[in-house]
């Protein structure tokens, strides 16, 4: 007598997910080529559209795979922004060098940071988010060479003589102002891109499996040896290495500080909450259909100033009660298309190996 | 004459999974029966889905013959019936007098039993009313749950599984109070493992397996043999 | 004497801030709700009562009467209506919904009464102040904190000594159970809401009097109630009075030093107790 070992393959690939690789593919050539076909107003949404993406997938990969819920994630943009501009300002040190200094600088501050607030259980970690956001926005309104509380701009000379503008601006044709549009829109491109391959690829690891345990249920992740606390403080660096990059490479291209700007809880943590939410948390297809439907609300309703905002909160808490997966969630739901599976799946059927009866015989 | 609690074809599910697959009892007025059977036979689910823990259908349950298998727990317990839970499921943050308390939070009317009548019957519980309900011994906090129930003045009692992880002597003491709880005019549905002390309380048994009922008799008329096959199955009986 | 003064201004202030904590500590207590949204009905109370004094010709006390059963009745219905169907397993339903509510009230006053800062005026009281030997204090902000204290004195009597404080325990241990003793954990939850709006209404009264406000001025509440609560320790309301005392000194000596570190000195307060006593300086023994 033998035992026939039914034969399962773990896959996490789908085939809208192939597909997906393509299309995602041709989009990446067509965005690189952006500058050369749209307007330099096209541009800046493009650029604006990206930058909250990237703050969206950090803020997603926090709270929806890590269960780390921030409402503090402006501290991240703030300090990086605010890194940059001292690195251009107090050392000269070139704008896109000086953002990636901004990056790291965020990660750095990651770590008091989360000494702090990983103190605090669940609900209460939102707010000492929070907290935490609103110490370091104090701190640095007391920096006087940073303009204080009233806030500085950028030289002139330090975006107009950004590595690569002369570049563009002697083979192409471009003026200083579109080649810096241009440069920092593709900067803004590869960090997209390169936070979703991240992402992705995180989740599909045995980390995101890790990840995906804890956040069903932490007790058990921890009890089959999954390292709950050190999990959650790699997202966190990770996210605010991410955040901290793209609030950098926002103001590089906005040229003007304030703390209240760099650290505004409504742009940089409500607005990315509501693209999360809308498009469906803990997908990495939602922030992506959440920033387009943003975009295009902003666009549309911004006029409308505090109704606009009324009416987003009332969206969004529409959402959470009546379609918690989000607009993707309820797509996918349906559909079943995943475009980034990090689900895993059993293939193979085992009553199709075994022999006829049941295992009681 | 309709039973004071009936059950039709009850059937219960967690999620997707099935553990009650149509279970008929019945309990008369002033009665007290006995439901016996292996972990895992439904026994507890059973009286989850009485006491309205877990829905079922509208009229898979019935008390007096209005329909109560919708009902959620508060609207149950307003129809009489009240719960001591398995594992006691005292309150930790109050103390003993505060968990009995509680049990006449919504009470109807016709104060048969009050705080008083519940140290008198466990008179422990009086020197301990100001203890959190947590620092008592096993035993007395089943005498904790018993009085909680008791204080909505039930007219049916469920009992699950009060003698689980208790000292046979102190079981005894447990027991000794049911005549006066009857005496109350409690009907009582006692779930047991231990049989003997089921057959000895109540006047008729169900015995259940894998989520059905198996046996159904009075105490007196069962013997060893067919309670052996219901309990543990036909089959396997075989095999031991 | 400067020194003496500054404490002490920053005990009555540490009133203020401990009725800004209180109801966000008993919702919290109950059925472990963060509510992001509490600052912000703080000042929607604060509204409420302007709309009154203005409206009605009325004193701000009476119109604290008049207002706390209307706050009362919103928070029942928000809890029953809108919060009750977050609650569950996961934190983030409920934290995202108050987010989204606090931007909704927000933006709402801002339509409604435009950003201008506002203030209630309590007359002749406004200025009125009492002498203790060289401190002199004035009435409002003594009379914030004496409410602190009678509110905390209020809840804890509601708690520990009354039918429905059993339930709200009861409740908060375990809500299969507390079902089966008959209570609805749903009209629980609706009550302890609508008692802490009440709490809301009487902070907003000492709020709006003491000093100005305006719609956007609910995020920076939300943050002193939740440091005086965690300073205090989760679960103690005398702890929360405590936590609002010493966030309440702590911005006084910093206003003391330079103005503009008020608000950081707070902060920086927290922090540190943070650091060294992660579970506040009071807390219960479990939770």
């Amino acid at each position: 007598m033998s035992i026939a070992i039914p034969s399962f393959k773990v896959e996490t690939g789908t085939r809208a997910s192939s597909f997906s690789a393509l299309i995602g593919a041709a989009v990446l050539v067509l965005a690189v080529a952006v500058p050369f076909l749209v307007p330099r107003g096209a541009v800046q949404d493009l650029f604006f559209i990206l930058t909250m993406l990237v703050l969206a997938q950090s803020w997603n990969l926090l709270a929806g795979y890590a269960g780390l819920i921030s409402v503090g994630q402006q501290v991240f943009v703030g300090f990086g922004a605010y890194t940059m501009f001292g690195a251009v300002i107090l050392f000269g040190i070139d704008p896109i060098v000086a953002t990636l200094i901004a990056g790291l600088f965020a990660a750095l501050l990651a770590v008091p940071t989360a000494l702090f607030t990983f103190r605090l259980y669940g609900p209460y970690f939102a707010i000492g988010t929070w907290v935490v956001a609103e110490v370091v926005r104090l701190l640095l309104a007391q920096w006087k060479a940073l303009g204080g509380g009233t806030g500085t701009s950028l030289p002139r000379e330090a975006t107009r003589d950004m590595a690569g503008v002369g570049l563009l601006r002697d083979h192409f044709g471009m003026k200083a102002a579109e080649a810096s549009d241009a440069l920092t829109y593709w900067l803004a491109l590869v960090l997209a891109a390169a936070t979703i391959g991240l992402i992705y690829r995180l989740l599909r690891s045995k980390q995101g499996l890790g990840l995906a345990a804890v956040r069903d249920n932490e007790q058990a992740a921890r009890a089959v040896g999954v390292d709950a606390r050190r999990m959650k403080a790699l997202v966190y660096l990770t996210t605010a290495f991410l955040t901290g990059l793209a609030g950098a490479l926002i103001y590089v291209q906005k040229a003007r500080i304030s703390p209240d700007a760099a650290f505004s809880v409504t742009d940089w943590t409500a607005y990315v909450i509501f693209i999360v939410v809308i498009g469906g948390i803990g997908t990495i297809e939602g922030p992506i259909v959440g920033v387009i439907l943003f975009f295009l609300l902003q666009n549309l309703l911004s006029d409308y100033g505090s109704w606009y905002l009324l009416m987003l909160g009332l969206v969004g808490i529409l959402i959470m009660l009546f379609a918690p997966r989000g607009l993707w969630g309820a797509f996918s739901d349906r559909t079943g298309i995943q475009l980034f599976p990090v689900r895993r799946m059993l293939v193979g059927d085992p009553l199709a190996h075994t022999p006829k009866g049941g295992p009681h015989g | 004459m309709t039973a004071l609690l009936e059950t039709r074809g009850l059937k219960a599910f967690y999620g997707d999974f099935q553990a009650l697959f149509g279970v008929d009892i019945s309990v008369a007025e002033g009665e007290t029966i006995a439901i016996i059977g292996a972990n895992g036979a439904g026994k507890t689910t059973l009286m989850r889905a009485i006491s309205g823990v877990l829905a079922s259908d509208p009229d898979a349950i019935l008390c007096r013959g209005e329909p109560i298998g919708a009902l959620a727990a508060p609207d149950v317990l307003a129809s009489g019936i009240a719960m001591v839970p398995e594992g006691r499921r005292l309150f930790p943050s109050l103390t003993v007098e505060e968990n009995l308390l509680i049990g006449a939070y919504s009470r109807k009317v016709g104060p048969t039993w009050t705080l008083e009548s519940v140290y008198e019957l466990f008179p422990v519980l009086r020197e301990r009313r100001s203890n959190p309900a947590t620092a008592l011994s096993g035993g007395q906090q089943q005498m904790v749950a018993i009085g909680r129930a008791l204080l909505s003045n039930p007219d049916l009692l469920l009992c699950d599984e009060i003698s689980l992880g208790l000292a046979p002597v102190v079981v005894r003491d447990i027991y000794a109070a049911f005549p006066r709880i009857r005496a109350s005019g409690a009907s009582i549905v006692i779930v047991e493992q231990d049989i003997g002390q089921a057959l000895k309380v109540a006047s008729r048994v169900y015995c259940m397996m894998e989520g059905r009922i198996t046996l159904c008799g009075r105490s007196s008329e069962l013997n060893r043999d067919q309670i052996h096959a219901a309990y543990f199955g036909a089959e396997r009986h075989g095999l031991h | 004497m400067g020194f003496i003064d500054t404490i002490v201004q920053g005990v009555l202030l540490g009133g203020l801030y401990a009725l800004f904590a209180a109801g966000l500590s008993l919702v919290f207590g109950i059925m472990r709700l963060v509510n992001l949204a509490h600052g912000d009905l703080i000042v929607l109370a604060a509204f409420l009562l302007l709309v009154l004094v203005t409206g009605l010709g009325v004193h701000p006390f009476l119109a604290a009467v008049v207002a706390a059963p209307l706050m009362f009745g919103a928070g029942w219905s928000l809890q029953y209506v809108l919060l009750n169907r977050t609650l569950g397993k996961d934190v983030l339903p409920p934290l995202l919904v108050t987010f989204g509510l606090s931007i909704v009230i927000q933006n709402s006053l801002l339509e409604g009464f435009s950003a201008d800062s506002r203030r209630i005026s309590a007359g002749v009281l406004e200025t009125a102040s009492i002498g203790f030997g060289p401190v002199t204090v004035g009435f409002m902000p003594l009379m914030g904190f004496l409410s602190a204290v009678a509110v905390i004195v209020g809840l804890n009597l509601l708690i520990y000594r009354s039918a429905i404080g059993r339930a709200f325990r009861a409740t908060s241990d375990d809500t299969v159970t507390a079902g089966l003793m008959g209570i609805r954990p749903q009209r629980i939850f609706a009550m302890a809401t609508g008692i802490a709006m009440v709490v809301v209404t009487i902070a907003a009264l000492y709020l709006g009097t003491r000093a100005n406000f305006d719609p956007t001025a609910g995020p920076a509440r939300l943050i002193y109630a939740f440091e005086a609560v965690i300073i205090g320790g989760l679960g103690s309301l005398w702890g929360t009075l405590a936590g609002g005392v010493i966030l309440g000194v702590a911005q006084s000596l910093g206003a003391a030093v330079n103005p503009e570190w008020q608000i950081l000195a707070g902060h920086l307060a927290f922090l540190a107790v943070l650091l060294i006593k992660p579970r506040g300086l009071f807390p219960r023994a479990v939770d």
